[in-house]
């Protein structure tokens, strides 16, 4: 089998870590690469690839072993969804999506409600969905008008959940809901599984990229949740999704920096070929400088990345540094993309080749999971108080 | 014929390293072998469905796996790789002097490793992707007196009797053999698994026994380059592919195209 991608010379800390990304490189090669431009194209979700992965041990990585996780660092998981990303980012966004959805039970569930939740969350059999944005609040997640009244042993639940990956394929949603008054002390986490009476999932969106990754409207019509699913306490749900985020950040961060590496390796392999004046254009200076640019911003990235997962590995805070890796990755991944079609010239810009497709997803990375005008706002605010 | 109990069935598979099978491949130019060192190393294709077969017999009826493989040191990634999708333990033939070694060396080390390990059964895959003789299965049966099964698309094991499809060029042929015996498997026989994470954190504490040509009992001349029985003696790079001839239809194509490949002695 073809090494669909040039490895990358990394610097791991465990033999199982070097295993663990050759694992990753190969699946990516065998059942990624060679799945993405049908799937993209018809928007059919693989949910056979989430399968097999979630087999293979790759849907739980960066959770404890003793819940059922791999137990791996960040530094260790966001490498792996790396080499995913460079073949086919629907696939290690909807591992990132995931994960995050596990963190609020992880991180603030009960010890009866790990017991519950976590072999089936953990277990690589099923994929779960984050409910935070709404039509009208996406950045301002505090401003969240879905409403979820008490009623005896349930919560019912009334409102629009809006952008929501895998809405309709997941097993399990997340929703943060309002039960106390405004702002951030009112929000609520609570837990529902697929199938909850009054949950029900509009029509896909139609959109520019990522079409085999399902994004909807998740419909709350008086949704009944169980009480027992609420995850930590009435108003503990903004703090929650606030955590969850910035671990999320890291995530969009790699898949970005393998959406660009998978660019830049598309562009080389082309101007490695493509003849003109003569010669291959890699031979030209003005199209080298092009794309040791790209290639250094992507290593870049990576150290940023790394950086960050580094800190959160080692227990100290992390937001800054992830707010600056997501900002910095996924610009990067924008801008690496649109060259990268550039250099393949006109045949760019057609879908025989991917690097339009690649363009089209880069742009999603610098929007999800807090734009990064918010990013911004987060690393501008730290400087202003210091 | 020897009474073997499938619960204790001893199944040898011997992997092999080779070179990424689409990399670039060169010979170093000190002697003329092939640059392990500066291509990727995988687990040649044919033996992880090799592997893949041992561990479903297992499966099947129990028993235990263990993976052969001989090469330099970086084939330890090659043995972790069958111990992290499910074997039970590794054998790494590793020695200097086996450098160079053709395909009669190969089959001597081979063969003194299964002796000392006893198998019930030995799987090879049928071929590797970088030497491409499909002869060491052969002969390693022929040193250890084992009947050979070569070239299967299926085996199944009943007692002490192994039986397989043997691919020919016409279909199949049933054949059939007491244990001890040597079976190499196709492509078609099975669909490999893929290792697991947890598969590779259990390969780490899965025991690989290392062993020389002293602990095999196999003397310095007997293999390696100095052994071989053909060396290489020049290569060349192979020449970059020729244009290819166009022919332009004024009418006549079909005549240009007709004598174009007679002239190549197609029709």
């Amino acid at each position: 089998m073809a090494a669909v991608i040039a490895p990358v010379d990394r610097i791991l800390p465990t033999s199982e870590a070097r295993d663990l990304l050759a694992l990753a490189a190969e699946l990516a090669d065998r059942e990624l690469a060679t799945r993405a431009p049908a799937a993209e194209a018809s928007g059919t979700f693989p949910r056979e690839v989430f399968d097999l992965l979630g087999q293979a041990g790759l849907l739980a990585l960066p959770y404890p072993e003793a819940v059922g996780g791999g137990g791996q660092p960040y530094e260790v998981y966001l490498q792996v969804l790396e080499e995913l990303a460079a073949r086919w980012l629907t696939v290690p966004l909807g591992i990132s999506v995931h994960v995050l959805s596990c963190f609020p039970v992880i991180a603030w569930g009960s010890e009866e409600q790990q017991e519950r939740w976590l072999p089936q969350m953990l277990g690589g059999t099923t994929i779960g969905a984050y409910c935070l944005s709404e039509p009208h609040c996406g950045s301002d997640a505090a401003a969240l008008t879905t409403r979820a009244e008490r009623d005896g042993g349930v919560y019912r639940v009334t409102g629009t959940k809006a952008w929501i990956t895998h809405a309709g394929v997941a097993d399990f949603y997340n929703l943060l809901v309002r039960t106390g008054g405004r702002g951030a002390q009112g929000i609520t986490c609570l837990l529902a599984p697929s199938g909850t009476p009054g949950l029900s999932v509009a029509a896909p969106e139609q959109k520019m990229g990522m079409s085999a990754s399902p994004t909807a409207q998740v419909l709350l019509d008086g949704a009944e949740v169980d009480a027992a699913d609420r995850i930590g306490a009435e108003g503990d749900g903004f703090r929650i999704a606030m955590q969850a985020l910035d671990a999320g950040r890291l995530g969009i961060a790699a898949c970005a920096v393998g959406l660009a590496r998978g660019a830049l390796d598309a562009a080389v392999a082309y101007a490695r070929e493509r003849q003109a004046f003569g010669q291959p254009i890699v031979g030209f200076q003005g199209l080298q400088f092009m794309l040791a640019d790209m290639d250094t911003r992507i290593h870049a990235a990576r150290a940023l990345l790394l950086d960050a997962a580094r800190r959160k590995d080692a227990g100290l805070p992390f937001s800054i540094a992830a707010a600056r890796a997501k900002l910095f990755a996924t610009d990067m991944a924008m801008s690496v993309t649109t060259d990268a079609v550039q250099v393949l010239g006109g045949a760019g810009y057609t879908t025989d080749f991917p690097v339009e497709r690649y363009m089209r997803e880069a742009k999603v990375l610098q929007i999800v999971e807090g734009t990064n005008q918010i990013q911004r706002v987060v690393i501008g605010r730290a400087l202003a108080t210091g | 014929m020897r009474e073997v109990d499938s619960e204790t069935m001893k199944i040898v598979v011997c992997v092999k390293q080779v070179p990424d099978s689409w990399a670039e491949k060169t010979l170093r130019p000190s002697d003329n072998t092939l640059d392990r060192e500066s291509v990727d190393a995988v687990m040649n294709e044919l033996d992880e469905y090799a592997v893949e077969e041992a561990l479903r017999l297992q499966e099947a009826q129990g028993g235990e796996v263990v993976v052969l493989s001989m090469g330099p040191s970086q084939a330890t990634d090659t043995i972790r790789k069958a111990l992290s999708m499910g074997a039970d333990a590794g054998v790494h033939v590793v020695d200097d002097g086996l450098h160079g070694s053709d395909a009669v060396a190969t089959s001597l080390a081979l063969a003194k490793a299964i002796e000392a390990q006893g198998a019930d059964l030995v799987i090879f895959g049928s071929e590797s992707t970088d030497a491409r003789m499909s002869v060491v299965p052969a002969m390693v049966a022929e040193r250890l007196g084992l009947p050979q099964l070569t070239f299967s698309s299926s085996v199944a094991v009943d007692g002490g009797t192994v039986r397989t499809n043997r691919v020919t060029e016409y279909g199949y042929d049933v054949v059939e053999a007491p244990l001890p015996a040597l079976v190499s498997v196709v492509e078609k026989i099975n669909e490999p698994r893929y290792p697991s994470f947890k598969g590779i954190m259990a390969a780490k504490k899965k025991p690989v026994q290392t062993l020389g040509l002293a602990d095999l009992g196999v003397a310095a001349g007997e293999v390696g380059l100095g052994a071989a029985w053909s060396v290489v003696a020049e290569a060349a790079a192979r020449p970059p592919k020729a244009k290819g001839t166009i022919v332009a239809d004024d009418g006549s194509g079909g005549v240009a195209i007709a004598d174009y490949l007679s002239a190549q002695k197609f029709i």
